[in-house]
C-alpha cells in the first residue's frame, strides 16, 4: 500500500513517518480521510501512517480535527472518503487491540458509580453480553488501578475525586483493555503536576511493553519531552514523523496559521537548544 | 358565518395570540418543558381559588393560576440549585406533585359543583358563546371573551414593556446580568405572564392543548425568519391559522375543537419543518448533497494538484473507492467550470483549478469549532 | 374477604397489585432515564400513545388490553423516533421537539377520541382510562396483561444492567468496545413505552412521569452505586403505589393516581431533607459542625497568642482582650468556651481564660500548622509576607498532621515563619 502511495504522491511537502524494515503492519494507518460534518468539512484528505511500539502526540489548533481523527478510527464518525486500517486491518476486526480514553469531560461525573466500577467497565469486552463481571475481572480491575497508584480510591463514587484522580481512572480502564494500541484524547488536560508525571511514567512503561499511544495533547512545550513522534494536524495533515525531524517552527507555525505564541517558540527552542528568535 | 361561531373562531385566536407571544420566549430560552409543567401545576391554584371564593370568577383562578406558576418556578430552580437533582428531573418531580394536589383537592373539597378535571384538562371551546357574564345589570357578553382578551393584554404589556430585557436575557443572560438587568426578574416576570396565559386559555382549550399553544406556531415560526420581532408576529398569524383550520377540520369530522386546533398547528409545523426556504428539511438535504459533490470536486483537484502527470480515469476510481458513474459525473462538473482537462492520458487540473482550490477548503481553520 | 376490619374488595386488591407493579417498575426503569437526562421524555410518551390507543381501537374494534397496548407502543417509538428527527434534522432545540410531539399528539389523540364517541358501540368510557387513569377499573386481565410486561422490563434490566449502565455513563467508550449503542438506546425506549403504557390506566398521562422520576430521584440520594439505586427505587416506587393504592381505598374521594404521586413525592422530599451525606440537612449540619470547630479552634489560638506576646507567660486572659482580638462578642466567646472547657483545654477564673497544659499543646499544633504555611506561601509561592496571613488562617483548620509534617520536612523544618515568629516543634508523644 505503502510503495504504490508514494510513487503517485512525489510531491508531498513533508517525508513521510519513518517505516521501520519490518514486516509488522504500521499500529495506525490513515489513508485520504475526509470528514465532513454538515456544512464543515473537519478532516481533509488525512493521510498518516503511524508504527508500533511509539509514543506520538497529535497536535494542532482547535477544531483541527484532532479529537475527529481519533474518532474516525474508533468507526464512531463515518468518513466522507478515505479509510483507516488498525495494524493493517479495519478497526471492527481489531477492536480488542485498541483502547481509547476519552476527553474527561465527556462524561457525567456525578454518576452513581464508583471509581472501580468505572475501571471494570474496560473489561466488560471480555465479560460478554448479559453477565455480571467476576472476581477475576474486578481483581484485574483493582490491579490497573493500583498501577496508576489510586488503589486506595477504589470505592470512592466518582464526583469526589479530583481532575488528576479522575484522568487516572480513565487511564486505569484503559489499562485494563490490555490493548496494544491506546487511543488517548488529551490524556494531560487540566491535571496537576503530579498526575502528569505519573501519566508520563505509564507511557514510558506502555511503550517498554511494546505498545502504540497515539494521544491528542494540547500543551506544545511538552511535546518534545514526553513523546516520539508528532502529527500536526490543522484540519489537513501538516506533517508527520519524529519529534525531532518535524516539530519544527516552520511546521507549528503552518500548523497554527500565523505567528507563533511565546510557548511555541519556547518549546521549539528548548528542542533544538537554541535561544528563542524575537521575529 | 353566524355569532356563536365567531365567538368560538375570536375566543381561540384570542388565546393563539396570547400563548404565541410569551411561548415565542419560551421556545427561545429552551423552556418549553417549563410551560408545560406550569400548565399543569396550576391545577391547586384554581382549586383554591374555586375553594375560597366558591365561584368560578375569573380573578381569583388568575391569581391563584399566578401563584402557582411562582411556586413551581421557585421549586424548580431550587431543587436545580441544590444540585440534587438535574433540571429534567427537577421539572418532572414538581409539575405531578402539585398536579395531583389539585386533583385531590377538587375530587375531596369540589366533588359537588362542576370545576371537574375533564374540563380543566381539555376544556371546551363550543361552550363559550353559551357561557356570559354580567355585570351592572347587562349581558357583557361571552365570558371567555373578556378572559382571554384581558390576558392578551397582559402578555402585550409585558413584552411590550420588557421587550429588550426579554431580549437579552434570552441570547446572553450573562451579558444581562453584567449589563445590571435582573434575569432572575425577567425569568419570574415572564413565567407569571405564562401562568395567566395558562389560565385564560383553561376555559377554551384546556391545560395540555394549551402546550400546544404555546410551543408549536413559534417553533414553525422560528424555522421560518431570523429577527425577534418577526418571529413573535408571525407565530400569532400561523396560531391564528391554526385555529382557523382546526376549528374547520374538527366541525367536518364532528370532533373536539381544541383537538382540531393542535392537530393542525401541528401540520403547520411539519409544513413548516420540511419546507422552510432557509431551514428545512427539503433545502437542507439539497444542500448536504451540494455539498458533498462540491467536496468530491475539491478532493480530486487536490490530488491532480499534486501531480505531475494526468491521472486516468481508472486509477482515479480506484483510489477514491468511487462507481464508474460517480468519477464521470464529477468529472464533467468540474469540466464545465473548467477546472479540469481531459486527454488520452487522463484528467489535468488547470489554472483556474488551481485557483480555486486556495480558497477551498484546505485553508486552514482560525476559529475553533 | 375481611382482614381486621377492613373490608378489602375484589377491587382494592385489583388496585393494589396494579399500583405496586407499577411502581417498581417504573421505579426501576425510572433510573435509567434520569441519569440519562431523559425524564420529561416518559411524559412525552404518555401523552404520545394517545392517538396510538384510539387508533388500536378503531382497527379492532376491540377494548382488549392487549391491541390497545400495541397501538400505544407504536405511536410511543414514532413519537420518539420523530423527537429525535426534529432535533437532528432542524434547529429546533430538544425541549420545544419534546413539547411539540406531546401536545401534537395529544390533541390528534383528542380528535380520535371524540370521533370514537359518536360512532354506534363508541362508548369511549373505556379508553377515557387511558387519560386520567382510573385504577379502579382494572380487572384481572388488565392485571395479568401488566403483570407479564413488567416482568419482562424487570428481566431485561437485569440482563442487559451492565449494557445500558454503560449508554448511560459513557456511550462513546461503550460504542468504542463494540457494543451496538444505538440498537441499546431503541431497547431502552422501548421499554420505557411499554412502563408507560401500563402505567396509564394507573395514574394517567399527566402523572405518569412522576413514576419513573420521582422514585429514582428519591433512591440516587441514598446511595452512590446504581445496583442499590436501582433496587432502592423499585422498592420506594413501589410502597409509594400500594400506600397510595391502599389510602384512596380507605379514604373518599381520594383518587388513586394523585395519592401514589403525593406519597412518592413525600418520600423524596424526605430523602432530600435527611439522607446521610447528599441530604440536605446532613449537609447544613456539617456546615454547621465545621464552623463551629473554626471557631473553637480560634478562640484557642487567641489565648495562645496572647501569652506569646507577654513573652511566654501563658495566664489568664480577660474576657474584653479576647473580643478586641477578633472582635467577637462576649456571648460567642463563652459559647465557644464551652466546649473547650469541657475537653480540658481552657481554664477559667471568673470570665478569664488560661491555657491548661494539653490545651497549649494543642494551641501549639494549630500555630505550627498556620506558620509552616505561610513559610510555603511566601518561599515556593514567593508571595509577600503581608499577604499570606489571611490564606493561613482558613488553611491552617484545613490540614491535616500528616500533610503538615510532609510540609515542614520538605520546608526543611523551619525555625520561624516570615514575620519571625517561632513555629512550634512538632511533639513527639501524645498525653
Amino acid at each position: 500500500m505503502n510503495p504504490t502511495h508514494a510513487a503517485e504522491q512525489p510531491a508531498r511537502e513533508t517525508p513521510g513517518p519513518a517505516i521501520e524494515p519490518t514486516e509488522a503492519p504500521p499500529a495506525l494507518e490513515v489513508h485520504d480521510l475526509t470528514v465532513a460534518y454538515r456544512t464543515q468539512p473537519v478532516l481533509w484528505d488525512v493521510d498518516v501512517a503511524l508504527p508500533a511500539g511509539r509514543l506520538t502526540a497529535v497536535v494542532g489548533p482547535n477544531g483541527a480535527g484532532k479529537s475527529t481523527l481519533l474518532k474516525a478510527v474508533l468507526g464512531l464518525v463515518k468518513p466522507t472518503t478515505g479509510w483507516v486500517k488498525v495494524f493493517g486491518a479495519p478497526y471492527a476486526e481489531k477492536r480488542s487491540w485498541v483502547g481509547y480514553v476519552p476527553q474527561r469531560e465527556s462524561v457525567d461525573w456525578d454518576f452513581p458509580t464508583s471509581a472501580l466500577d468505572v475501571v471494570t467497565m474496560g473489561l466488560y469486552g471480555q465479560v460478554g453480553w448479559f453477565r455480571r463481571p467476576s472476581r477475576t475481572h474486578v481483581a484485574t480491575a483493582l490491579e490497573c488501578l493500583d498501577k496508576l497508584g489510586i488503589k486506595d480510591l477504589a470505592g470512592r463514587q466518582i464526583s469526589q475525586l479530583s481532575g488528576g484522580q479522575q484522568q487516572r481512572v480513565f487511564l486505569a480502564r484503559a489499562l485494563a483493555q490490555d490493548a496494544r494500541l491506546y487511543l488517548m484524547d488529551e490524556p494531560f488536560a487540566g491535571v496537576d503536576a503530579t498526575t502528569e508525571r505519573a501519566i508520563f511514567a505509564l507511557l514510558k512503561e506502555l511503550r517498554r511493553e511494546g505498545r502504540t499511544v497515539v494521544a491528542v495533547h494540547h500543551d506544545l512545550p511538552t511535546v518534545p519531552e514526553y513523546f516520539d513522534s508528532v502529527v500536526l494536524l490543522n484540519m489537513r495533515l501538516v506533517a508527520s514523523g519524529p519529534v525531532a525531524t518535524t516539530f519544527t517552527q516552520e511546521n507549528l507555525q503552518q500548523t497554527y496559521g500565523g505567528r507563533l505564541t511565546t510557548l511555541s517558540q519556547a518549546a521549539e527552542a528548548l528542542l533544538h537548544r537554541r535561544p528563542v528568535d524575537k521575529k | 358565518m353566524s355569532g356563536p361561531t365567531l365567538v368560538v373562531l375570536a375566543v381561540g385566536a384570542l388565546v393563539a395570540s396570547s400563548c404565541a407571544i410569551v411561548g415565542t420566549f419560551l421556545v427561545l430560552r429552551r423552556m418549553a418543558l417549563l410551560g408545560d409543567a406550569i400548565s399543569h401545576a396550576v391545577l391547586p391554584g384554581i382549586a383554591l381559588a374555586f375553594m375560597m371564593t366558591g365561584s368560578r370568577a375569573a380573578l381569583p383562578m388568575v391569581v391563584g393560576a399566578g401563584a402557582l406558576g411562582v411556586v413551581t418556578v421557585f421549586l424548580v430552580e431550587a431543587l436545580h440549585r441544590s444540585r440534587r437533582l438535574k433540571e429534567d428531573a427537577s421539572i418532572g418531580v414538581v409539575f405531578p406533585a402539585l398536579f395531583a394536589i389539585g386533583v385531590i383537592l377538587v375530587s375531596r373539597y369540589t366533588s359537588q359543583v362542576d370545576l371537574d378535571i375533564d374540563c380543566v384538562l381539555y376544556g371546551e371551546i363550543a361552550y363559550a358563546p353559551l357561557d356570559t357574564i354580567s355585570a351592572f345589570g347587562r349581558n357583557l357578553g361571552p365570558k371567555a371573551l373578556w378572559v382571554t382578551g384581558a390576558t392578551l393584554l397582559v402578555d402585550l404589556a409585558l413584552v411590550l414593556l420588557l421587550y429588550k430585557e426579554l431580549k437579552m436575557t434570552s441570547f446572553d443572560p450573562a451579558l444581562a446580568a453584567a449589563l445590571g438587568f435582573s434575569p432572575v426578574l425577567v425569568h419570574y416576570a415572564l413565567m407569571s405572564a405564562v401562568s395567566v396565559t395558562v389560565v385564560g386559555a383553561f376555559e377554551s382549550v384546556g391545560a395540555i392543548l394549551v402546550v400546544a399553544m404555546l410551543v408549536v406556531p413559534p417553533a414553525a415560526a422560528y424555522l421560518l425568519v431570523e429577527r425577534l420581532s418577526a418571529m413573535i408576529a408571525l407565530a400569532v398569524g400561523l396560531g391564528i391559522a391554526a385555529t382557523g383550520l382546526g376549528y374547520a377540520f374538527a366541525r367536518a369530522l364532528d370532533a373536539s375543537i381544541a383537538g382540531g386546533i393542535a392537530s393542525a398547528a401541528g401540520a403547520i409545523f411539519v409544513a413548516a419543518w420540511i419546507a422552510s426556504p432557509r431551514h428545512g428539511v427539503i433545502v437542507r438535504v439539497a444542500r448536504n448533497r451540494a455539498l458533498a459533490r462540491r467536496l468530491d470536486g475539491e478532493l480530486l483537484l487536490l490530488h491532480l494538484k499534486d501531480r505531475a502527470a494526468a491521472l486516468p480515469l481508472d486509477a482515479v476510481r480506484r483510489r477514491f473507492g468511487w462507481t464508474g458513474k460517480k468519477v464521470g459525473r464529477v468529472v464533467a462538473e468540474l469540466e464545465s467550470e473548467r477546472l479540469v482537462t481531459q486527454d488520452n492520458g487522463g484528467l489535468a487540473i488547470t489554472p483556474e483549478g488551481a485557483r480555486s482550490l486556495e480558497t477551498a477548503g484546505t485553508a486552514p481553520l482560525a476559529h475553533s469549532g | 374477604m375481611t382482614e381486621g376490619g377492613i373490608v378489602i374488595s375484589y377491587t382494592l386488591w385489583n388496585v393494589l397489585a396494579g399500583s405496586t407493579i407499577l411502581g417498581v417498575t417504573g421505579g426501576v426503569l425510572g433510573c435509567f432515564t434520569l441519569l440519562r437526562r431523559q425524564s420529561l421524555l416518559g411524559d412525552a410518551l404518555a401523552h404520545a400513545a394517545l392517538p396510538g390507543v384510539c387508533v388500536a381501537f378503531l382497527l379492532t374494534g376491540s377494548k382488549s388490553p392487549l391491541p390497545l397496548l400495541l397501538g400505544a407502543l407504536a405511536a410511543g417509538v414514532a413519537g420518539s423516533l420523530l423527537i429525535l428527527s426534529i432535533v437532528r434534522w432542524s434547529r429546533v432545540k430538544e425541549d420545544s421537539a419534546i413539547g411539540i410531539i406531546l401536545s401534537v399528539f395529544f390533541g390528534l389523540g383528542i380528535v380520535l377520541l371524540t370521533r370514537i364517541q359518536q360512532l354506534p358501540g363508541g362508548n369511549q368510557s373505556g379508553l377515557d382510562k387511558f387519560l386520567f387513569g382510573q385504577a379502579a377499573s382494572l380487572v384481572a386481565s388488565d392485571l395479568a396483561v401488566m403483570g407479564t410486561l413488567s416482568l419482562a422490563v424487570l428481566a431485561a434490566v437485569v440482563l442487559l444492567f451492565k449494557e445500558w449502565k454503560l449508554l448511560a455513563f459513557d456511550r462513546t467508550f461503550g460504542a468504542s468496545l463494540g457494543y451496538p449503542m444505538r440498537g441499546l438506546e431503541i431497547g431502552l425506549t422501548c421499554l420505557l413505552v411499554v412502563v408507560v403504557v401500563v402505567g396509564l390506566q394507573t395514574v394517567g398521562v399527566v402523572l405518569m412521569v412522576a413514576t419513573l422520576v420521582t422514585p429514582a430521584a428519591a433512591a440516587r440520594q441514598w446511595t452512590d452505586r446504581l445496583s442499590v439505586m436501582t433496587v432502592l427505587s423499585g422498592a420506594i416506587g413501589g410502597i409509594s403505589g400500594a400506600s397510595g393504592a391502599i389510602a384512596s381505598g380507605l379514604v373518599s374521594h381520594l383518587p388513586t393516581g394523585p395519592t401514589i404521586v403525593l406519597v412518592a413525592s413525600a418520600m423524596l422530599v424526605v430523602s432530600l431533607l435527611f439522607a446521610p451525606n447528599r441530604g440536605l440537612l446532613w449537609a447544613a449540619l456539617r456546615e454547621r459542625r465545621f464552623t463551629a470547630r473554626i471557631r473553637r479552634e480560634n478562640l484557642l489560638k487567641d489565648v495562645y497568642l496572647f501569652g506569646e506576646r507577654g513573652g511566654g507567660r501563658f495566664e489568664f486572659v480577660s474576657r474584653p482582650a479576647l473580643m478586641g482580638e477578633r472582635g467577637l462578642g462576649g456571648a460567642e466567646i463563652e459559647r465557644h468556651s464551652l466546649p473547650l472547657l469541657r475537653a480540658g483545654l481552657l481554664e477559667r477564673f471568673g470570665d478569664a481564660l488560661r491555657l491548661t497544659p494539653a490545651g497549649l499543646v494543642e494551641a501549639e499544633r494549630l500555630v505550627r500548622k498556620h506558620r509552616l504555611w505561610e513559610v510555603y506561601l511566601t518561599r515556593r509561592l514567593e508571595l509577600p509576607p503581608d499577604h499570606v496571613h489571611r490564606d493561613a488562617e482558613a488553611m491552617e483548620h484545613a490540614l491535616s498532621e500528616a500533610a503538615v509534617d510532609d510540609l515542614d520536612e520538605m520546608l526543611g523544618f523551619p525555625e520561624v515563619d516570615p514575620h519571625g515568629r517561632r513555629i512550634p516543634r512538632r511533639e513527639k508523644a501524645e498525653t
